[in-house]
């Protein structure tokens, strides 16, 4: 893997987070490659959510909580913690699909339409040709096409949470977080959803937060042990899980801990 | 191996004490629940006991004035000597009075609920919510005479020849007094939305306002159909406002800028006159109690099917 900085879609900078006076993550510093998928593992409670939710500044819609350092968003070498940049600017831009499929009480379309509708899209040729393009993406288009118009709670909960990443790939993201997208999925729908993720990454820069360490060895080329809010361990995937150069690391991975 | 048959204690002496025991406490279950049931038995029967009553107070009066006369007839004099039966005057003051008091409760409601459930930092909800509720316990004997002596001396001077007592200011006044319900109850049904799908729409990049009418009002729907359904129920069948601020004269219009009297006015001023039990006057009064209880059995119907049928499914 070359190292040149053009690669990086992100880098992230001594970030420290902070809710209230616990401090929960603890000086990270790591990169995101372009187009390729980096996994989050680590422990319950490691932190690995909330420094996946400080790429799309979710923790702001809280009080009291506090970023210190930087998360740097490639090409425009823009630090998207910073206090002048609009959260909003940044979710434009970062797109996340949550633990629980969390569709909207709207049609199969209009969910999908949904960040289009609040970037004040109008035309509707564009939004049509959108929607379909995501929903093909999100590898949907052929079950719902049909039943666009239906509620989106009428699908099942495989087919719901490809239609949130179908909502998430419709305003054409520069990354897409996923907060451990399949734990509330059945082995079938969680294997689509993993085929999905492998094919995105043509497309768009993919974090990954998972519990599950097969998950993580499946989907993706870059994984990052977490423990206690610190990064333990980032480099490729098969060197975290065949040769990791940290003890605790090679604890959590063979199952001696976590 | 099997164990050791001391372990197991299964004498018959040992089985029927344990019979014996639960059976008792089978028994002071049985009169909790006896207890539970007859409670809430009691509020049915009375429920039904009043039903009963209107109906059968209402044939009698029915037996002297058809229903076709009492739909139909536009006068209601029932106390004069050319005596008229007809309700729509009544309807006319109680559905004009509520539609204006409507006008003022769901909008504001449905603002105020917004805010408190979507915006309000926590320090500004926790003081707002007990003055909204301190609002919605203030008598309404008392808004009443707001609306008569402020608000109607206040409207003058905006509409000038704006009668003493109008529907206008009785129902200004009444749907101040309802808003209270309607974003208590409205606020309930938004805040219950769950977190995760806020936060699915502002990922998405939504602003507050954005997340707050798209994502969380069509969420709580039912809920706040349900709550616009209460505050039509308390609009119609308010009492004391209108019979204080609206006039007691029936007349059909659906000019808020009149007087009229509402259904509730007028039974009030029945029940407080002097008029012999038995007359045909004083039945009216239950063919009118009828009819409100209809009307807000029929909004009450009407909240339920919107209830079941968008009900909350996040």
């Amino acid at each position: 893997m070359a190292d040149a900085p053009n690669q990086y879609k992100s880098e992230v900078k001594s970030l420290s987070f902070y809710y209230g006076a616990f401090s929960a993550l603890k000086n990270i510093n790591m990169r995101l490659h372009e187009k390729q998928v980096t996994a989050l593992i680590g422990p319950s409670g490691c932190g690995k959510s909330t420094f996946l939710r400080c790429f799309n500044r979710m923790h702001d819609l809280y009080p009291g909580n506090r970023y210190v350092g930087e998360i740097i968003l490639h090409p425009d070498n823009v630090n998207i913690l910073a206090r002048e940049v609009d959260p909003i600017e940044v979710r434009m831009r970062v797109s996340m699909v949550f633990q629980k499929p969390n569709p909207f009480p709207k049609s199969i379309y209009e969910n999908v339409a949904y960040g289009l509708r609040v970037r004040g899209v109008k035309q509707r040729a564009l939004v049509d040709e959108k929607v379909e393009e995501a929903l093909r993406g999100a590898a949907l288009w052929d079950e719902v096409k049909d039943r666009l118009n239906q509620l989106a709670y009428n699908l099942s909960g495989g087919q719901q949470q490809r239609l949130c990443i179908a909502r998430a790939l419709a305003t054409d993201p520069e990354i897409l977080l996923f907060d451990e997208p399949t734990s509330a999925l059945d082995p079938i729908a969680t294997a689509s959803i993993e085929e999905l993720i492998a094919d995105l990454k043509d497309k768009v820069t993919i974090l990954i937060v998972t519990h599950n360490m097969q998950q993580a060895a499946r989907v993706s080329d870059y994984t990052a042990y977490m423990y206690l809010g610190e990064v333990i361990e980032f480099d490729v995937t098969d060197t975290i899980f065949i040769k990791p150069k940290n003890k605790q690391t090679e604890d959590y991975i063979t199952g001696r801990f976590g | 191996m099997h164990p050791p048959q001391t372990v197991r204690p299964s004498t018959d002496a040992a089985h029927s004490r344990r019979l014996g025991y639960s059976y008792r406490r089978h028994l002071g279950e049985r009169f909790i629940e006896a207890i539970l049931f007859l409670m809430a038995f009691i509020s049915v029967v009375i429920t039904l006991a009043i039903v009963a009553m209107l109906v059968s107070e209402s044939l009698v009066f029915f037996e002297h004035v058809s229903l076709w006369d009492f739909l139909t007839d536009t006068q209601w004099t029932p106390l004069f000597d050319d005596a008229h039966y007809g309700i729509l005057p009544l309807v006319s003051g109680t559905v004009v009075s509520s539609a204006v008091a409507l006008l003022v409760a769901i909008p504001l409601g449905t603002i105020t609920a917004i805010y408190l459930s979507e915006f309000a930092p926590f320090a500004v909800r926790e003081i707002a919510k007990p003055f909204l509720e301190l609002l919605g316990g203030v008598p309404t004997v008392v808004y009443g005479y707001f609306a008569l002596l402020f608000v109607t001396p206040a409207l003058q001077k905006i509409i000038p020849g704006l009668p003493g007592f109008s529907l206008l200011s009785a129902g200004l006044v009444m749907g101040i007094m309802i808003i209270p319900y309607v974003s208590s109850m409205a606020e309930d049904a938004m805040r219950s939305v769950p977190m995760h799908l806020r936060e699915g729409s502002y990922a998405m990049g939504a602003t507050r306002f954005q997340t707050a009418l798209r994502v969380v009002m069509p969420a709580a729907f039912s809920g706040i159909a349900a709550a616009y359904i209460l505050g039509i129920s308390r609009a119609v069948g308010e009492t004391m406002v209108v019979a204080i601020a609206a006039g007691m004269q029936p007349n059909l219009t659906w000019n808020p800028l009149e007087p009229a009297a509402t259904i509730t006015a007028y039974i009030v001023q029945v029940s407080l006159g002097d008029l012999p039990h038995g007359s045909i006057g004083y039945q009216t009064i239950f063919a009118a109690g009828l009819t409100l209880l209809l009307m807000t059995l029929a909004f009450n119907i009407l909240g339920h099917v919107l209830r079941k049928r968008y009900r909350e499914i996040y």
